[in-house]
């Protein structure tokens, strides 16, 4: 086919102010404007938010998952970093 | 959902052994497998596969209901039935972007779609002949694809699983839709009602044949099942469907089309449940095969509206071309 490939594009709703923009998915259009607006028809048919972000899924970096132990193993012996770890007197209360 | 350049880096992989059962305890765990993790081409293959024939089928299926738009009886039905049908487009959507974080353009999909290649449901093959026919589909043919999609919504893979979540938040207004204007119709005049019998009883067995064939023939169900795609047997589907309708149909007054239907206090492990008469796999087939009464007019109309369309899409791609030219120009005289 001499099809052309349309850009694919990464879409982020934020369901409501005050809270992150989510990943909700994907979307194929040839530049931002396009992309926007199909991302208002695909992604907000039922209120799910009231902000989009859009951005080229090329122009995303992602950790490689072959070293998904390298980057995130160094973490799981660090109990020390969570509040629970430390004792405090029942007396005390909340703390 | 994923970067296109990090898509392929696991393609070469050499199957050991031990890469096979590292993989299926993964799925064992009921660890998600994300788009750039290895596995096994099969896997692989097999999810591009079904994944594409789910994508088509929304997207085709989107024709039956469309032929009733300009028909629709009142503006109450005709929002549903467009918000319903521009539902199925945007489940098409999602579902090609699963599709593609396995490394398969959505160009090559629509091709073998329009080629034949790729199937998609055979219940869309089926001629919507009257209004009731908005409701029966509503009612018979999304609620059988709800059926399948709810276990879907636990696949092993993550981005398959992720849109099958959100295709099913969106399906149940189309079984509700389609229950409560079959409904009207049986309150309504004896013609009224009449149609509504008559289109339960052309869509009946094909919407019992949705759910694939016989455990027994399924060519692909036992591995699947081991990797987690699908949770439950086609016929296990078939039979909780069944279960779930045959009241719905008595409430309302209307007669399942078959001889043979009757309730069995033995099955489902003594719970209960309806014995119903053989099916047509020799009309299945043909059907698959292309031989239904619908599959030249469904593919001649996708093929219109992909050749119709490229105008669009090589306009916007050139236009987009233009206006990054522009601001490319823009930059380098400002430096």
């Amino acid at each position: 086919m001499s099809e052309s490939f349309t850009p694919l594009w990464e879409v982020f709703i934020r369901s409501r102010n005050g809270l992150d923009h989510k990943h909700v998915g994907s979307l194929h259009a040839a530049d931002a404007t396009l992309a926007m607006q199909a991302a208002r028809d695909v992604y907000t048919r039922r209120e799910e938010g009231n902000s989009i972000w859009i951005v080229q899924s090329k122009d995303i970096v992602a950790s490689d998952p072959d070293k998904e132990a390298e980057n995130f193993d160094p973490a799981v012996d660090k109990v020390y970093r969570h509040p629970s770890f430390y004792e405090i007197p029942d007396e005390i209360g909340h703390m | 959902m994923y970067s296109q350049g990090l898509i392929g880096s696991h393609f070469e992989i050499e199957e050991t052994e031990e890469f096979l059962s590292a993989f299926q305890a993964r799925i064992d765990r009921e660890e998600k497998i994300e788009p750039n993790d290895p596995m096994p081409a099969a896997y692989r293959k097999t999810l591009i596969r079904q994944i594409g024939q789910h994508a088509h089928s929304e997207i085709v299926g989107m024709l039956p209901e469309g032929n009733w738009n300009t028909r629709a009886p009142t503006l109450r039905r005709k929002t549903a039935l467009l918000a319903k049908i521009q539902d199925e487009g945007g489940h098409g959507l999602y579902l090609y972007a699963a599709a593609e974080t396995l490394g398969v353009s959505r160009e090559d999909m629509t091709a073998e779609l329009l080629s034949g290649k790729a199937k998609y449901s055979s219940i869309f093959n089926y001629p919507t002949l009257s209004w009731a026919d908005m409701g029966i589909i509503g009612w018979l043919v999304d609620g059988a694809a709800i059926m399948n999609q709810v276990p879907l919504c636990r696949c092993s893979f993550g981005p398959y699983s992720r849109a099958m979540i959100r295709v099913c938040k969106e399906e149940s207004f189309h079984q509700r839709q389609g229950y409560e204007l079959t409904r009207t119709l049986t309150q309504g005049s004896k013609e009224q009602k009449a149609m509504a019998q008559d289109s339960i009883n052309r869509w009946w067995w094909p919407a019992l044949m949705m759910f694939g064939p016989h455990d027994s023939d399924s060519a692909h169900g036992e591995q699947s099942m081991k990797w987690k795609i699908k949770r439950y047997s086609n016929d296990a589907l078939r039979q909780k469907f069944i279960d779930a309708t045959v009241p719905q149909a008595e409430f309302i007054g209307l007669t399942i089309p078959d001889p043979d239907l009757k309730w069995n206090p033995e099955k489902n492990n003594g719970e209960g449940g309806y014995d119903v008469g053989p099916i047509d796999w020799d009309e299945f087939w043909r059907v698959v095969k292309g031989g239904g009464p619908m599959n030249v007019d469904r593919i001649a109309m996708r093929t219109k509206a992909w050749n119709e369309g490229k105008w669009v899409r090589d306009a916007a791609l050139a236009f987009a071309e233009k206006q990054r030219a522009r601001a490319d120009a823009a930059r380098e005289a400002a430096e």
